[in-house]
């Protein structure tokens, strides 16, 4: 059992009132005084543009980091479908309240029940935010917003620009942020990627150490707090919807300095991609999951049948969502139809040259609606459907496969987003806070802005007026030190003369996490993975070519650094795997389920967040349980049927 | 200043080119309505060419108030004007987009810019000089040579044209103002913000129209006079006494 | 598949660039363009040879950071495509291809296919936002946003950036990137407040960059992955010019008040 003495800090009070009360308690940094303190953001997402904006508009020094050549491209730019939010435009029942239930049910009751009642409160003022900065939302022909309903509830609380709220929502923190840039508050350090966290004598979070990807240049930088928003790590699996670029690096780098990691086996993988075709292939792309509104998911009855899709008829279809879950249908959240879909395909009933795929059928919504209709609401992911697989989904149904999407699991943070680490703060896909075992959809993007916007600025404030902070400088030893180490692993793996790329091995270690920690896990299957993850780990720093220097613009040795930490990482999502035996949400354990194939949850025994830390000696990790109270929600077993 | 700044924009420079070529336009299009005049013959009742008389209109037009010939004066400073503007702000703006394209792409490709567009420039510059020519030619006869004179204006085109070489450079010239209309006409409806995707399309399609009007309005004279459809200068003809 | 690339390469900067052969065999059709450089990539390192460098990320067409010309069109040969959105199935078996980097005096390149594009950045730092803090914003549905304009605005939000309407402008002109972020501020209400402070300073800002001025060839348009439509460089000129109207009629104002 670990050491680590976790305080997750909830303030005291009603559910209702915690964060009312928290934020006016909360000690705060006097505007004069805010400008001499320098507050490093690494990410420039939802969750980092959107904080770095909020602080440099108080008056913070702000040093803003991405690893992409513009903070307009961070990965938050591709999530589709929308954002929740507690308003009740529709005059449906939403309420915060509501909102709040259903992300603790859907996240299968492994979440802090006080965080997500703080994100259920500020998803309204996130709406009035963007929409004042001129996110252009769908709206219906009164002029006012409209909103679409998503997986796993039953009320439309889902705001959307298209198919591309995503993107949207990020211009909008993006454009925020360059107002800051051009104030002269916020200093923009685009395509500069972090590689370790400085951390002082007092064991303060005081800066990073970082690459210029385009010069090369390794450069410390010094704050007096350093705030993580560097997203997920899907891309563990090789293959996800994740952008090429997406990694662990920042949140494994602060791992190993001493923060802790939450539930790493929490991950979600998104029922509606495109299915994989080749070995070639190096993403998947991800079809909104509001085409669930109005498509019906099916696969033959017959296994093994060959027939085009239009050519089977009607009763020799097995519309398997809407036989299993008929209250949800379609609309089941994400963990549920993917597992639906994999145990179909892997019964011998799934579709499309591998086998690996369900069709997601729009021909009854067309006829009901038109296809004018339906191409007003989808026509951007029809034509990018096509474009990929050469086939038309108006006519012919699209073929679909989960796919790894989104990481619940991510640094352990307390109620003021704090890691294990003082002065180090976490946002957005990074942290581990909100989302339990599953995320609903639409709710990353709520999340990101929530802590970016609304969360972190202020709690920032509280831990730097009450924090006493050592004199610190580029030259001090730890800095020297933690620069050394950066350069060290580079020259390490720039070294090596082995045979096959970073990317080639990353190849398979997404394998063998893909067959083992996906969709379904196994005390055995996880046992062999651990095994095989650290021994293809170890051949791969023997046998890993980087080739090229570390004083140039070098993509490989970029690579080739992403993936070392994956594979330490890897090691550490099975072992929380294998240690959570139970299924809940995304983490679904085989020997844990019932008797028709749904998802075992055992409240007695796991109700608890598992929290990895290294112990003293950095070799080995310990667990620390936060226990989960849950006092203003009865918790039940989540039924979508 | 805040004009001078205006001006100092790419787009304040186009809208510069916008505006000045809007009034060379017009010009363009009443000099080529008027020299259809060259067709109408002899007037019965004054028994003087009715082109003749045309031209004497020009000079005497406005003269209750700016005088003989000052409203066109007036006139030529305005065109005068507009041209060196046109130009001015043209050529600083080739320059200016040459400087942002230093290399090009191998084989690019060009899917809307068309030939029109490409060679505004070049058929711009061609067009001064052509200008100048056409000025000395006809308007004063200094590089005239066939008989040059003040107020037979019928005649000296006729004779004008009658010089092979002459009738081919003023069809080339016009081959190349036609293609600068071609996309100009619309151009400057773009860079003024007056186009929108409703009429966009369809204004494209009058800009190409108006271009194609102008050239054979145009050109009807030299192949007129080469074709035989109009009359010999005949010497008989009175002279229009204009003042 | 088998194709024969022509690829630039450039060490630096400043470095004399060149155009290398490479030939690859064995390509999926439904490979994507840039896996099959990915391929080459892997190909070149184990070979011990400098790969290509070139700018990637999501992957699905919407963070505009691929950026090549291939065989003389920004993004490929297909219309409304992103460069990692073209698979190999568009181009013949055995076709020279030929690859290049954006060709813009404002985007310098880095390496090989790799530009710097953050000329974009400033000249959205130059006013390409609304001036609202956080929390200072009124309830969502105050202000109805008449549906057309909402859905204009959108349309000329859906801009990604990448660059590709410079690269295809044989002007090396942006404007249809400034543009379309003007547009999409002053067709809402919440950005008409700073319409013509934002109209100037973007186009201002531009022009410094090293852009060229926009002479209407609309290739930026037959280049823009997203369709961005150069109605919205007319709204801009229309923009710009009420905008500098203002400023000149707004200093006699003031001088006479």
């Amino acid at each position: 059992m670990g050491t680590l003495n976790l305080d997750a800090k909830i303030p005291d009070g009603q559910l209702a009132t915690k964060w009312g009360s928290h934020k006016s308690k909360i000690k705060l940094v006097s505007p004069a005084n805010r400008k001499k303190y320098t507050v490093i953001v690494v990410g420039s997402g939802l969750a980092g543009a959107a904080a770095a904006a909020t602080l440099g508009e108080m008056g913070y020094n702000v040093l803003c980091f991405c690893y992409q050549d513009s903070p307009r491209r961070a990965h938050s730019v591709a999530a589709q479908g929308g954002i929740n939010s507690a308003k009740n435009y529709k005059n449906d029942g939403n309420t915060v309240e509501r909102l709040f239930y259903d992300t603790i049910k859907g996240g299968d009751y492994r979440a802090r029940e006080a965080n997500v009642y703080r994100l259920a409160e500020l998803s309204a003022n996130i709406i009035d935010q963007c929409v004042a900065q001129g996110v252009p939302f769908a709206r219906d022909y009164a002029g006012l917003l409209d909103t679409r309903s998503f997986g796993g509830v039953q009320v439309a609380r889902t705001f959307y620009s298209a198919g591309q709220t995503g993107q949207q929502l990020l211009l909008g923190a993006y454009s925020a942020l360059s107002r800051q840039i051009k104030a002269g508050t916020v200093k923009m350090f685009a395509a500069h990627e972090m590689l370790d966290l400085i951390v002082d004598g007092d064991g303060r979070a005081r800066g990073i150490v970082s690459r210029d990807l385009r010069g090369g240049e390794i450069k410390s930088f010094i704050g007096d707090v350093v705030i993580l928003c560097t997203g997920g790590y899907s891309n563990v699996y090789y293959l996800s919807t994740n952008a090429k670029g997406c990694n662990a690096t920042a949140i494994w780098r602060a791992f190993k300095k001493g923060a802790a990691f939450a539930n790493p086996c929490f991950t979600q993988i998104h029922p509606t991609c495109i299915p994989v075709s080749g070995d070639y292939q190096s993403k998947l792309t991800l079809m909104s999951e509001s085409l669930r509104n109005d498509g019906r998911v099916w696969v033959p009855k017959k296994a093994g049948d060959k027939r085009p899709p239009n050519e089977i008829p009607e009763d020799e279809r097995d519309y398997f969502l809407e036989r299993r879950y008929p209250s949800f249908g379609n609309l089941c959240p994400r963990d549920i139809a993917s597992r639906a879909a994999k145990e179909r395909c892997d019964a011998g009933f799934g579709v499309g040259s591998t086998g690996f795929g369900v069709y997601l059928d729009f021909h009854d919504s067309i006829k009901k609606v038109g296809k004018d209709k339906i191409a007003e609401r989808y026509g951007n992911l029809f034509d990018m459907y096509k474009e990929l697989t050469d086939e038309d989904p108006y006519d012919v149904p699209m073929r679909i496969y989960p796919a790894p999407h989104y990481t619940m699991g991510g640094l352990w943070v307390d109620y003021n987003l704090m890691t294990t680490i003082p002065g180090l703060f976490a946002g957005g896909e990074a942290n581990f806070s909100d989302h339990g075992a599953n995320r609903l959809g639409a709710s990353a993007l709520m999340q990101g802005l929530a802590d970016g916007y609304f969360i972190l600025p202020l709690t920032i404030g509280d831990y730097l007026a009450g924090a006493k902070l050592s004199k610190l400088s580029t030259e001090s030893s730890v800095v020297i030190d933690t620069e050394n180490q950066v350069k060290e692993r580079l020259n390490r793996l720039l070294s090596n003369k082995g045979k096959r790329t970073a990317s080639d091995f990353h190849r398979e270690l997404g394998r063998i996490v893909w067959d083992r920690c996906g969709m379904s896990r196994s005390a055995g299957g996880l046992r062999e993975a651990i095994k095989m993850i650290s021994d293809l780990g170890d051949r791969y720093w023997r046998d890993v070519l980087v080739g090229g220097t570390a004083f140039d613009l070098n993509q490989q040795l970029e690579i080739a650094g992403r993936v070392a930490d994956f594979f330490e990482l890897a090691v550490l999502m099975c072992v929380d795997a294998l240690e959570r035996e139970e299924s809940c949400g995304g983490h679904f354990r085989e020997e844990y389920q019932t008797a028709d194939g749904e998802a075992l949850r055992d409240d007695k025994n796991f109700s608890h967040v598992s929290v990895w830390s290294l112990n003293e000696a950095n070799e080995q990790c310990e667990l620390t349980k936060e226990p989960l109270k849950f006092e203003n929600v009865s918790v039940a077993t989540r039924s979508y049927k | 200043m805040a004009l001078s700044d205006f001006y100092r924009t790419t787009v304040g420079k186009k809208v510069v080119m916008a505006l000045s070529g809007a009034i060379l336009v017009g010009f363009v299009f009443a000099h080529m309505a008027g020299n259809l005049k060259f067709f109408s013959g002899i007037n019965p009742a004054t028994g003087s060419y009715k082109f003749d008389e045309y031209g004497c209109f020009l000079r005497q037009f406005g003269s209750e108030i700016f005088g003989y010939s000052g409203f066109l004066w007036l006139a030529r400073i305005v065109l005068l004007l507009a041209l060196v503007a046109h130009a001015i702000s043209g050529i600083s703006l080739a320059r200016l987009n040459r400087l942002a394209k230093p290399v090009v792409s191998q084989g690019a490709r060009y899917s809307s810019a068309n030939a029109a567009s490409r060679s505004m420039i070049y058929g711009g510059l061609f067009l001064l000089l052509f200008i100048i020519y056409h000025i000395l030619h006809l308007t004063t006869g200094t590089l005239h040579f066939r008989g040059f004179v003040e107020g037979s204006v019928y005649a000296n085109v006729y004779n004008g044209f009658l010089s092979f070489p002459v009738a081919f450079f003023y069809i080339f010239s016009m081959i190349c103002l036609a293609l600068h209309l071609y996309h100009g006409a619309w151009s400057m409806f773009q860079t003024v913000g007056l186009t929108s995707s409703l009429w966009d399309s369809r204004l494209k399609l009058y800009a190409r129209i108006f271009a194609y009007v102008i050239f054979l309005g145009f050109c009807s004279l030299p192949i007129g006079v080469w074709v035989g459809a109009v009359a010999k200068p005949n010497a008989d003809v009175k002279v229009v006494i204009c003042q | 598949m088998n194709f024969k690339l022509k690829i630039w390469r450039q060490k630096l900067g400043n470095s004399q660039g060149f155009f290398s052969d490479y030939l690859i065999s064995n390509i999926d059709p439904d490979t994507s363009f840039l896996e099959m450089l990915d391929i080459l990539n892997e190909q070149l390192v184990i070979q011990g040879e400098d790969p290509v460098a070139f700018e990637h990320d999501c992957r699905e067409g919407i963070c505009g950071s691929c950026s090549m010309t291939i065989n003389g069109r920004p993004h490929g040969p297909n219309r409304l495509t992103t460069a990692c959105q073209l698979k190999m199935r568009s181009f013949a078996d055995g076709a020279e291809i030929v690859i290049e980097p954006w060709r813009a005096k404002a985007f310098p390149i880095v390496k090989d296919l790799v530009t710097d594009r953050s000329a974009f950045d400033r000249i959205q730092q130059a006013g390409g936002y609304v001036s609202v803090n956080t929390g200072a914003a009124c309830d969502a549905n105050t202000i109805p946003v008449e549906k057309e304009s909402a859905d204009l605005s959108f349309y000329a939000a859906s801009c990604i950036g990448c660059g590709a309407c410079v690269a295809a402008c044989p002007n090396g002109s942006a404007m249809l990137f400034t543009a379309a972020k003007v547009a999409q501020l002053s067709l809402l209400p919440q950005g008409a407040p700073e319409r013509s402070h934002r109209a100037i300073a973007m186009v201002e800002r531009m022009d410094q960059e090293n852009f060229g001025g926009c002479t209407n060839h609309g290739e930026c348009q037959a280049a823009c992955p997203k369709d961005i439509s150069i109605r919205f460089i007319s709204d801009l000129n229309r923009e710009f010019i009420t905008a500098q109207a203002k400023k000149i009629y707004g200093k006699r104002a003031s001088r006479r008040s």
